[in-house]
């Protein structure tokens, strides 16, 4: 009963997250319009079978620009969970296993980063490497991205470090990274997974923050952002370009949401 | 038996440092001045109460924990440790073949096919069927999961085990079948085992020697039948009447 209820969570969120990648991987090679071409169509053109998100004051379709501009979000997002997740892991996994002066001092260090807004540290970073690149703002935002994955990470391993496991395979005379390669991070993944799918909803929530502020990408690529930040002055006008576009991302973060929450609800059915 | 040693300690005196960063530094002194020998083909037994000392100085055998004064002399290579629970001693990510076959990459000196010969030679000492292979430790019995550890234990072919409680989390007819075994297995495999318990039945039944421990001490040390027969010490006579 409970379980199928896990998979019902595991599957509608794999669904829904696998039609919006679809649509995403798509519109790398193609879209209805040339997203940033102008009049393609009328200008504020209503939702229709030909233009289905409608068109914007440029006469743009709105649909391929969500296409292309989710793109945009969606690596971006991947890239920052890829290197938050990655050095996060690789500190917490260090300090955790090993705990210590570098310990206490890295994770010191993590608290006084996580007691800034993260979007904030973001501007400050970016602020510094230059604005206006889309590498800058993957930069910033993956450091940003690393504390929280650390802490988790970190928790994890410090949880297993005395596991009899991992005496055993000490005593075997494993080396330390062999230990925390091969015996500890297949474990972890219950907890590693839903930070992950986390972690990237907070990256397109991030990304799309900044590219509103206009310190994320810069025209003329479209993100979900920038759009949206687009769409506000027209709202009134267009109000399909706010709601198609801000709609798209609720749709991505749900149904990565829903692929965390099983995950996360199968670690508790496991243990 | 012979007078042969696997293992020798001379006063060793062992403890606990704690304290981090911030901390005061505090000693917890555990053990001490604790002497005896292990002799080659024997089971010897630890017992004592919970909070004794006995884990530590099974960490100290094992160089976990380093002897503040005193001397652990091995006399044979790395001895391996069986565990408790016999659950978390197995990486519950791996199948059964891969926990088996660890011990044998990580030495590093035998080929796929050696260790799968291997892995199945000692599957078959432990008497396990070979469909557990493919199985991961959750979907194992307690027993079966407790022979794989003795099996990944003994796969290095160590001549000195320690086993720390291994039958204690199992029921009584289970617990019977693995001391068989170990019995069996040390008589094949020429080795010797420290046994700790706090069940004096099992020791009575499995242990040629027995040390008692109180508060970090060995307060008595004998053959099984004269210590349990005429125990000497009131603290063995108080374990002894609890056990009855």
């Amino acid at each position: 009963m409970k379980k199928t209820s896990m998979n019902g969570y595991l599957a509608a969120g794999l669904i829904l997250t696998g039609v919006l990648v679809l649509l995403i991987v798509a519109g790398y090679f193609w879209t209805p319009y040339d997203p940033n071409a102008m009049s393609v169509g009328p200008k504020f053109a209503k939702p229709s079978l030909q233009y289905l998100l409608g068109t914007d004051n440029f006469g743009r379709d709105i649909f391929s620009r969500v296409m292309k501009g989710a793109g945009t979000t969606f690596a971006i997002a991947v890239a920052t969970v890829v290197i938050g997740a990655v050095f996060g892991t690789l500190l917490g996994a260090l300090t955790g296993y090993f705990g210590g002066l570098a310990d206490a001092v890295l994770m010191r260090l993590g608290d006084i980063l996580t007691a800034f807004p993260s979007i904030l540290l973001a501007m400050v970073i970016i602020s510094i490497m230059g604005p206006g690149k889309t590498v800058n703002v993957v930069l910033a935002l993956g450091l940003v991205f690393i504390p929280s994955f650390a802490r988790v990470t970190r928790t994890a391993y410090a949880g297993l470090r005395d596991a009899n496991y991992v005496k055993s395979a000490r005593l075997m005379g494993a080396s330390s990274a062999r230990i925390l390669w091969v015996h500890i991070l297949p474990n972890i993944m219950q907890v590693l997974l839903p930070a992950i799918t986390i972690g990237f909803n907070n990256a397109v929530l991030a990304e799309a923050s900044m590219s509103y502020l206009g310190i994320g990408v810069t025209p003329p690529d479209a993100s979900m952002g920038y759009m949206l930040s687009e769409a506000q002055g027209m709202f009134g006008a267009a109000p399909w370009y706010a709601l198609g576009t801000g709609f798209f991302m609720v749709l991505l973060i749900f149904g990565v949401g829903l692929i965390g929450e099983s995950l996360q609800r199968r670690d508790g059915e496991v243990d | 038996m012979s007078e042969e040693l696997v293992l020798s300690l001379q006063h060793v005196t062992s403890g606990y440092r704690e304290g981090g960063l911030f901390g005061r530094k505090t000693y917890q002194e555990v053990l001490h001045d604790v002497s005896f020998d292990v002799r080659r083909g024997e089971i010897l037994g630890l017992v004592g109460e919970s909070g004794t000392g006995k884990s530590t100085l099974a960490r100290t055998i094992l160089g976990m924990v380093e002897p503040d004064k005193g001397e652990v002399v091995h006399y044979t290579k790395r001895p391996q440790m069986i565990f408790q629970d016999p659950y978390s001693s197995l990486n519950p990510a791996y199948t059964v073949e891969w926990i088996l076959e660890e011990p044998l990459r990580i030495y590093g000196k035998y080929d796929t096919a050696e260790r799968k010969r291997r892995v199945r030679e000692m599957l078959e000492r432990v008497e396990l069927p070979e469909e557990v292979l493919a199985a991961k430790p959750s979907e194992l019995s307690g027993g079966q999961r407790q022979r794989v550890s003795i099996a990944a234990a003994l796969i290095m072919r160590p001549r000195f085990i320690i086993a720390d409680e291994p039958v204690s989390a199992l029921d009584v007819t289970i617990q019977a079948q693995i001391l068989q075994l170990l019995r069996q297995l040390r008589d094949e495999l020429d080795l010797s085992f420290l046994f700790i318990s706090h069940d004096l039945n099992v020791v009575y039944q499995l242990c040629d020697r027995v040390l008692v421990m109180k508060q970090g001490r060995i307060v008595e040390q004998g053959a099984v039948e004269e210590i349990f027969d005429h125990p000497k010490e009131e603290y063995t006579k108080q374990l002894l009447a609890a056990a009855e």
